[in-house]
C-alpha cells in the first residue's frame, strides 16, 4: 500500500508530503504517524508541507487531528513550509487552522519544536529533587 | 453576455484517487489559461472540495471541465452532478460549519467564495448539481 515516509531523528518525526494526497494517504498517515509517536516515544512532529500546491478542508482537518492527536500523546506538532497560495486560498476558504503551530522553514520548525518542548519538560518537571 | 466554451472534459468521480485526478485537470486548464499561482490555487482548492461533496454526499458523480469565454475574459468553468439524496435546504448547506458528516462543513461556502460565479441546484431525492466559473 502507498504510504508517506515517516523519518525519526532523534526524538522528532519528520515528515515531507510530497504527493497530492488522496483522503485514504491521509488517514494512513495520520495512523502511522501515532503510531510511531508512541514507538519511538516521540517528542515532536514536523510536518513539511512545501512541495504542497493545494490545501484543502479535509486535508486542513487532518492536520489538526494530526496535531491533537499528538498532544495527546505528549508530543508537539509543527507545519512548516506552506505557500502562500496556499495560505491565501485557506483564509479564504474559511480555514485558519487554528491549535496548529507553523514555521516558515524545517530550520525555524525544529527552533519551535524544541523550545516548546523545552517549555513543557520545565513546566511539567515539578517533582522535588533529592 | 453568451458563453462560448472552448474546450469540456467529463470526468468520473467515484473515489478518493479520483477527487486527485480532477484537481490535476483543473490545474492544467487554469495553467492553460495563463493563471496565476493564486487563481489557480483557489479553483484547484473549490474543485477538490465540490469533487469531495460529489463523492461524500453524492454517492458519485462528474465532473465537466471547460475552458470558456466571453466578449471580454477566458475563465475555468466546472460542473459537478451526482444522482444522490439531494439536498433539501441548500442555504442550510451554504452556511460554515453545517455538516451533514464528517466534514469541516467549509465545502459548498468555501468554493462559492473561491469563485466568481456559483450555481447550484438541487432536489431531495433527484441529485445535485454545482457549477462554479473563475475568470482569468
Amino acid at each position: 500500500m502507498e504510504r508517506i515516509p515517516i523519518l525519526k531523528m532523534g526524538e522528532y518525526l519528520l515528515v515531507t508530503i510530497q504527493v497530492d494526497m488522496h483522503d485514504r494517504l491521509a488517514l494512513t498517515l495520520q495512523d502511522d504517524l501515532t503510531t510511531q509517536i508512541v514507538k519511538h516515544r516521540s517528542r515532536g512532529v514536523l510536518i513539511d508541507i512545501s512541495t504542497l500546491e493545494m490545501v484543502d478542508s479535509f486535508i486542513g482537518r487532518m492536520l489538526g487531528s494530526i496535531a491533537s492527536m499528538a498532544r495527546l500523546l505528549d508530543a508537539e506538532t509543527v507545519v512548516v513550509g506552506m505557500q502562500p497560495s496556499v495560505a491565501i486560498t485557506l483564509v479564504e476558504l474559511g480555514l485558519s487552522l487554528q491549535g496548529i503551530r507553523t514555521a516558515l522553514d524545517v530550520e525555524k520548525g525544529m527552533v519551535t519544536l524544541k523550545s516548546s518542548i523545552t517549555e513543557s519538560t520545565q513546566d511539567g518537571d515539578t517533582s522535588p529533587e533529592f | 453576455m453568451a458563453i462560448l466554451v472552448l474546450n469540456s472534459e467529463s470526468m468520473p468521480i467515484r473515489t478518493s484517487e479520483d477527487i486527485v485526478h480532477v484537481r490535476q485537470a483543473v490545474r492544467k486548464s487554469a495553467v492553460s489559461l495563463g493563471f496565476g499561482l493564486v487563481d489557480q490555487t483557489k479553483i484547484v482548492t473549490a474543485s477538490s472540495e465540490l469533487a469531495r461533496n460529489t463523492l461524500d454526499h453524492g454517492g458519485g458523480g462528474t465532473a465537466q471541465i471547460e475552458v470558456v469565454r466571453n466578449d471580454t475574459r477566458s475563465g475555468v468553468r466546472l460542473v459537478f452532478e451526482d444522482q444522490g439524496p439531494g439536498i433539501a435546504n441548500i442555504d442550510q448547506a451554504l452556511t460554515d460549519g453545517y455538516t451533514s458528516s464528517n466534514g469541516m462543513g467549509l465545502g459548498l461556502g468555501g468554493a462559492k467564495r473561491l469563485s466568481h460565479e456559483f450555481d447550484i441546484s438541487s432536489k431531495p431525492g433527484s441529485g445535485t448539481r454545482v457549477s462554479i466559473l473563475r475568470w482569468k
